[in-house]
């Protein structure tokens, strides 16, 4: 069945096409197109989205730890309040470095950009795509995430071997926030409706979080809420990785970051599936 | 054994809701040709395109693209076809080149095959020299001359083309039709959507003719219009009053007619029933097949 049926003169060289091998369900040179693809533009915007990520949490531990510090001397344990809000503020930034970015970005690459169309069009399916896009959205809030510990660190907080184990536990943590974000642009309307979401479910998170206060002053209603919080549990862990860690309780907590990501991981793949194949 | 088609649609229905997009279509695309798929806005071509990358899922018959069953075998189709979207999806803060880089990588191209598959591409599209430009800066015939390379990076046997033309000038479209004209001759089976008569015409070896989903005329452009058309028609120009008058003159006599615009053009032989109509003749074309057999006007 060679060169059947070619009813054109060639004018040029046929092309010559490497024989096509099985395509797999997750390949790992889809989700490599797809990471390339956002490594590419991320050269183009790296310098504001590194300058926001550096600033703000200077800006919120001047305020919080110098300013409110000022007020509180100790949380306890023999921890400062700065070395507290400087710990508890990396599971924030690993926050808006990947639900965010997420969200936003998710809803204008499929609706004003028509990228995913573009990609799904080529040998990538949605599963891929969306796996590709919260991998690399959890590295960059590994590495935008540490940020606040590094600004801590030049005022006075001091290194420890734990905080090594940082930047893993952002990548979890943020993979399951940008899978929480992929999901809200798949599910919203309009772009307009974003508003709802931070107002409505971000911000209340940081209420059971343990960032700026500890959690057990809460009543006992907040405790429970925070234990269904990830950020909360990001919280824990950044701060045991700085202060100590506390076996099985940390076990737990990052176990809750893994089933965190997990769920979103699926959610945002279904949502996706709907919006983009119809 | 024979080659299978490039694409085989049979009996494809897809519905969004209450809208039947695609009504128990059948469609073949016969490799290494053409096929120009033609029909207004709203006939049913975009969705159609969608179907074969599996972008819809059709809720009737079966559809074979490169004899992988879809969407079962999609992504396996999917790797040796290109796409050329309608709408202008590019990325357009990354360079020329970048944009190419990317799907390189997702066509799977092979490293060591990137760079060569890469100046091919921009060769094709004559942005050799504007490989560092961004996209963003390029002008209209130039992006679309880009979309176009990014389909075809890795050398595929298929190519979609949603609309290639649509939106520009009529210089810059004859530049594309030259490009679309030298895939046709390397071989490469081809599906081009186009509400525009004239680019079926030139380019496609058979067109079918859609209307509100389906199937209304399959056939070489040249047998379309002499089997719809006849060879030439008569364009008479009048007052809005006049045209309806004539229209109705030639319902009486059983011979039909199409409204374009500022004049009613008589379709079939005019000689013989003495009529003293004063007009243009001029050879019947596609435009006038569609309308006939669609009732719609293309435009």
């Amino acid at each position: 069945m060679t060169g059947a049926a070619v009813t054109h003169e060639s004018t040029g060289t046929p092309p010559a096409r490497p024989p096509t091998r099985k395509l797999h369900r997750f390949e790992r040179s889809a989700i490599g197109g797809v990471l390339v693809r956002e490594m590419i533009n991320f050269s183009s915007y790296w310098r504001s989205t590194t300058f926001s990520s550096t600033v703000e949490p200077t800006i919120y531990l001047l305020a919080f730890g110098f300013g409110l510090g000022s007020l509180v001397s100790s949380v306890g344990n023999g921890i400062s309040y700065e070395e507290f809000v400087g710990t508890g503020m990396v599971a924030m930034a690993v926050l808006f470095a990947s639900a965010m970015p997420s969200m936003f970005g998710t809803f204008v690459k499929y609706s004003f950009q028509h990228t995913y169309d573009a990609i799904l069009a080529a040998p990538v399916d949605t599963e891929e795509l969306v796996t590709a896009e919260a991998l690399w959205m959890a590295m960059r809030a590994s590495v935008f995430g540490c940020a606040p510990l590094l600004v801590a660190m030049a005022f006075g907080l001091d290194p420890s071997w734990g905080m090594l184990a940082v930047p893993a536990i952002n990548f979890t943590a943020g993979f399951g926030w940008s899978c929480f974000g992929i999901s809200i642009a798949a599910f919203v309307r309009s772009i307009d409706n974003f508003g709802y979401i931070t107002s409505a479910v971000i911000t209340p998170l940081f209420l059971v979080a343990g960032t700026f206060w500890p959690i057990d002053q809460l009543p006992e209603w907040g405790q429970i809420l925070a234990q269904l919080n990830p950020l909360y549990h990001c919280v824990e862990l950044v701060r045991h990785a700085a202060f100590g860690w506390e076996g099985w309780s940390d076990v737990g907590n990052f176990a809750a970051l893994v089933a965190f990501g997990l769920v979103g991981w699926r959610v945002a793949i279904h949502g996706m599936t709907r919006k983009l194949v119809n | 054994m024979p080659a299978p088609p490039a694409i085989r649609l049979r009996g494809v229905v897809k519905r969004y809701g209450e809208i039947t997009a695609v009504d128990k279509l059948d469609l073949e695309v016969p490799p290494g040709t053409c096929v120009g798929l033609l029909g207004p806005n709203g006939a049913g071509k975009s969705t159609t395109m969608r179907l074969l990358t599996a972008q819809a899922i059709a809720d009737e018959g079966t559809i074979e693209v490169l004899g992988y069953e879809l969407p079962r075998e999609s992504k396996q189709a999917r790797a040796e076809c290109g796409v050329v979207p309608q709408l202008d999806n590019l990325d357009t803060t990354l360079t020329v080149e970048q944009n190419l880089l990317v799907f390189s990588h997702l066509y799977r191209v092979p490293r060591r095959d990137r760079p060569a598959a890469i100046e091919r591409a921009l060769q094709l599209a004559k942005l050799t020299d504007r490989r560092d430009t961004v996209v963003e800066e390029l002008s209209g015939g130039m992006r679309r001359r880009l979309l176009i390379a990014r389909g075809l990076v890795h050398q595929p046997r298929l190519v979609l083309l949603d609309e290639p033309t649509v939106g520009l000038d009529p210089q810059v479209r004859q530049e594309l039709w030259a490009l679309i004209d030298r895939l046709r001759s390397e071989g490469i089976s081809i599906l081009m959507s186009t509400h525009y008569i004239e680019e079926a015409e030139r380019l496609a070896d058979t067109v079918t003719i859609m209307s509100h989903g389906s199937v209304v005329a399959v056939g070489k452009p040249t047998d379309l219009v002499a089997e719809h058309a006849g060879g030439e028609v008569l364009e008479v120009y009048g007052p809005p009053a006049r045209l309806a008058e004539i229209e109705t003159e030639a319902a009486v006599a059983g011979r039909r007619t199409r409204r374009t615009g500022t004049s009613v053009t008589l379709i079939g032989d005019h000689s013989s029933n003495g009529s003293e109509l004063d007009g243009v003749r001029r050879p019947g074309n596609l435009e006038d097949v569609f309308v006939l057999l669609t009732g719609e006007e293309i435009a």
